[in-house]
């Protein structure tokens, strides 16, 4: 009998990694959820005036921050051009510490799904976000309000089970 | 082209191994030579297509050919030619590959060395190696495939890793994979053993040197890795209880218990059964180690590669093997009897003690690190486990060990007297407590109790271990033939147990005395600690080959004398654009003297942080006379192939 335990313990330790598989261990709770976008003061691309965090009210919406050097951006970049052309919300782009050329270059090449990109080249907005690694996705409702944060790239199942639902309550 | 080439080399590998695998398995159940005899050709063809494949992969980083997607995601035409080369393993499918290219390696080192085996012998270990390397080739084939193309082809790359651009990343890695993919041929030889039913001294001997040479590559790679974070993460740790570094703990203390337990088997033919548990175990511990890192299970600060589909594929994968693997040791172990009793008091029972520790130890770090995993599977939260936990819990494990490990050395096998014991050891004994009091006093001008008691438990270990050749050669009428009477395992031991007192000493050391320092600095300006005078002379902006630099000047003085310029970097790289720090290290036996830079702040000051560090060199230093201890046992006469005197008496003197 005794020769037996490896054998049950490698059951258990089977199981409890299935479990584990289904988890993400990156899904750690942010702390903005339920609480005002934070403030910034930053320029747009392609245009000369600086935005702030007021911009973001008045519709639910998408804020990506994203970089033309980012791999998981651009696994992601198909499912926000889909968004975008089948209007299903509204995204704004946050360009994480890039440089001007080449996210210029970046959008020509791959298409832009952005109504406007906020250029947070120091990566300052970034960091009162929270943002740990780009992408990352911060859901808005119309009031301004973070109610969903998605990290790592978005995908479609993400979109239809978790954000669009919560955005279909928060329509004004 | 030569990437097609390449992906058709591991498909063509894949059918090999399948060969390798099926053949043997009916010459064992019809009893046939002639299929057993398949087993080896069936190994080396793999083996030569699996480096075709590697061959192939490596052939187009050098030539840049980004049209291939691992190429593109982990090279850059600014990479310099050397980290072309690393880059073939800088991530996910890469490292497949050369885990695969190592198995094959061991395997085509198993059929060549092995020939003078039992042709069933052999020819099952092959048929298992092989097994374990159609897993692997099939992970790779439908989830990770290095060669896979990419169109439109990227204009350029997306860089290696700059974690991963630094001399140490050249060797650790391959060093490392060839310690747990090597623990697969003492896995191979358990199960042979399991199938044949024949598990005697012959069969210790024969397992013996592989597993001394996979533990040592093992040591060589985690000691590696160690200097490794040390030098880049910037933060002057040398062990971050991060669950990669456990998951090449964990099978570093199984190994080193199966090294043990083996000597055990082989001396006396006691604890068969243990050792071809922890030959399964210590293996199976490598591939959990491979499936923690590249499953996504757990988050750390270098797993790189997290998709679910990969690791449900390596679940599986460990399941059935393992599983196997368990279920052959349950039917068939019980009837592996004993040669004789087993008596706690002789040195025999003694590294029984030392495996239970041993296999704990490895179940703690396991706990510590799987834990997290178990409160977030049952939906409790989230949780981290940190060293708090591994220091408590490895203090109590590791000072018994060290206590054992001298008082092993002193007892002889079979049978021994307390008395004797007592008067071999008086003399390590007072030494040792001598040197432990002393040691701190001269060098630091100050000794703690806890600071004596590691001191004293890095002398006992240290001093023990050189009382078997000492014996050796008094027992010889002249020095000369002594030392030529002592053999090679005997030195291999004495010098691994001496490097596990002198690690000993440095942790106790930098531990207890290490000075850390966060400072600003204008330039010009200057900090003192602990009698070294560190002056900044500010920071220039250079241009290395990939990436710009902020390169620092910080000259060291000691009572008005020059005593090292050092460089610290903080480093930009152009395509990843990740910063990284090179920290800049003054070393000599006695003390490291390290300065990593911050961040720069206004007026052209910066953030310094400046350690001091006691004894660092002999946390590396344990670990490389370590390596060597191995490298000394695996090439023991002893473990040369003799022709066909399979006799369970060994010709040489004892070797524990």
């Amino acid at each position: 009998m005794r020769f037996l335990v490896p054998v049950l313990v490698l059951v258990g330790l089977i199981v409890l990694f299935a479990v584990g598989l289904h988890h993400d261990p990156r899904e750690v709770p942010s702390p903005l959820i339920g609480k005002p976008a934070p403030a910034f003061r930053l320029p747009l691309l392609g245009e000369e005036k600086l935005v702030s965090e007021a911009e973001l009210k008045g519709r639910p919406l998408l804020v990506n921050f994203f970089a033309s050097w980012c791999e998981g951006c651009q696994v992601e970049h198909p499912v926000l051009m889909k968004l975008a052309q089948e209007q299903q919300v509204e995204i704004v782009g946050m360009d994480y510490k890039d440089a001007l050329p080449d996210i210029t270059r970046w959008l020509q090449r791959h298409g832009n799904p952005y109504r406007k990109i906020v250029l947070d080249a120091q990566g300052t907005a970034g960091l009162d976000w929270g943002v740990y690694g780009v992408p990352e996705t911060f859901v808005l409702n119309a009031e301004g309000v973070i109610v969903y944060k998605q990290i790592g790239p978005m995908t479609e199942d993400a979109w239809r089970e978790k954000i669009a639902p919560l955005l279909a309550g928060a329509r004004p | 082209m030569i990437p097609e080439l390449g992906h058709f080399a591991l498909i063509l590998a894949l059918g090999v191994a399948l060969v390798q695998v099926l053949v043997p398995a009916y010459g064992l159940w019809r009893r046939s030579g002639r299929a057993l005899a398949v087993a080896t050709s069936a190994a080396q063809t793999q083996a030569l297509l699996v480096f075709t494949a590697f061959g192939c992969l490596t052939w187009c980083f050098i030539t840049q050919d980004f049209s291939v997607a691992y190429v593109t995601a982990n090279s850059h035409s600014e990479l310099p030619l050397v980290y072309r080369f690393t880059a073939v393993w800088g991530a996910h499918e890469g490292s497949l590959l050369l885990w695969v290219t190592i198995l094959a390696g061991w395997t085509l080192a198993v059929s060549v060395f092995n020939r003078r085996l039992p042709a069933d012998i052999t020819a099952t270990a092959l048929a298992v190696l092989g097994v374990v390397s159609i897993g692997f080739l099939l992970f790779m084939l439908l989830t990770s495939n290095p060669f896979e193309r990419l169109f439109p082809v990227p204009e350029d790359g997306r860089d290696l890793n700059p974690l991963l651009q630094d001399p140490g990343m050249v060797i650790h890695p391959p060093m490392l994979y060839m310690g747990y993919v090597g623990f697969s041929v003492a896995f191979a030889f358990a199960i042979a053993a399991l199938v044949s039913g024949r598990l005697d001294s012959a069969w210790a001997r024969w397992t013996r040197p592989w597993t001394i040479t996979a533990w040592l590559f093992m040591t060589l790679g985690i000691t590696l890795g160690s200097w490794w974070a040390y030098h880049v993460l910037g933060w002057g740790g040398w062990w971050f209880w991060d669950p990669v570094e456990n998951a090449s703990f964990m099978p570093w203390l199984v190994g080193t218990a199966l090294i043990h337990s083996l000597a055990v088997t082989e001396k006396r033919g006691l604890l068969k059964s243990w050792t071809v548990l922890l030959a399964i175990l210590a293996f199976g511990l490598s591939l959990l180690g491979t499936f923690l890192v590249r499953s996504g299970v757990i988050v750390s600060v270098h797993a790189f590669a997290s998709d679910p589909a990969r690791g449900v594929f390596i679940l599986g994968f460990l399941g059935t093997v393992l599983g196997a693997a368990f279920l052959l040791y349950a039917w068939r172990a019980p009837k592996l009897v004993s040669e004789g009793e087993l008596r706690l008091f002789s040195r025999e029972g003694l590294l029984l003690i030392n495996n239970l520790f041993l296999v704990v130890a490895s179940a703690s770090v396991l706990l510590g690190t799987l834990y997290p995993l178990v409160v977030d599977a049952l939906q409790i939260g989230k949780i981290s486990v940190g060293p708090p936990y591994f220091n408590a819990v490895f203090i109590p494990l590791f000072a018994p060990l060290l206590m054992l490990v001298g008082l092993a050395i002193a007892v002889p096998w079979k049978r021994a007297r307390i008395g004797d014991a007592v008067r071999h050891l008086r003399v390590p004994l007072v030494a040792t407590a001598v040197a432990a009091v002393t040691l701190p006093l001269v060098f630091q001008g100050s000794a703690s109790l806890p600071v004596i008691a590691g001191g004293f438990l890095g002398f006992w270990a240290a001093l023990t271990a050189l009382q078997e050749p000492w014996r050796r050669i008094r027992a010889k009428t002249s020095w000369r033939a002594g030392l030529a009477s002592v053999p090679r395992g005997t030195w291999g031991m004495t010098l691994a147990h001496l490097g596990l007192g002198v690690w000993t000493l440095g942790v106790v050391f930098v531990s207890s005395f290490s000075i850390e320092k966060d400072v600003r600095l204008s330039p010009q300006g200057s900090v003192e600690l602990r009698g070294y005078e560190f002056q900044f002379q500010g920071v220039e902006s250079r241009p290395g080959p990939n990436y710009d630099s902020d390169y620092g000047t910080v000259l060291v003085e000691r009572e008005g004398r020059t005593v090292a310029t050092l460089h610290p970097e903080k480093r930009l790289y152009h395509a990843t654009h990740q910063m990284m720090t090179q920290a800049a290290v003054d070393h000599t036996p006695l003390r490291d003297l390290y300065v990593a830079l911050g961040e720069p702040l206004d007026n052209g000051d910066w953030a310094l942080r400046l350690y001091y560090k006691p004894m660092m060199r002999l946390v590396w230093l344990g670990g490389v006379l370590m390596v060597f201890g191995g490298i000394l046992a695996a090439s023991d006469r002893r473990y040369r192939p003799v022709r066909a005197t399979e006799t369970a008496v060994a010709t040489q003197g004892v070797v524990a």
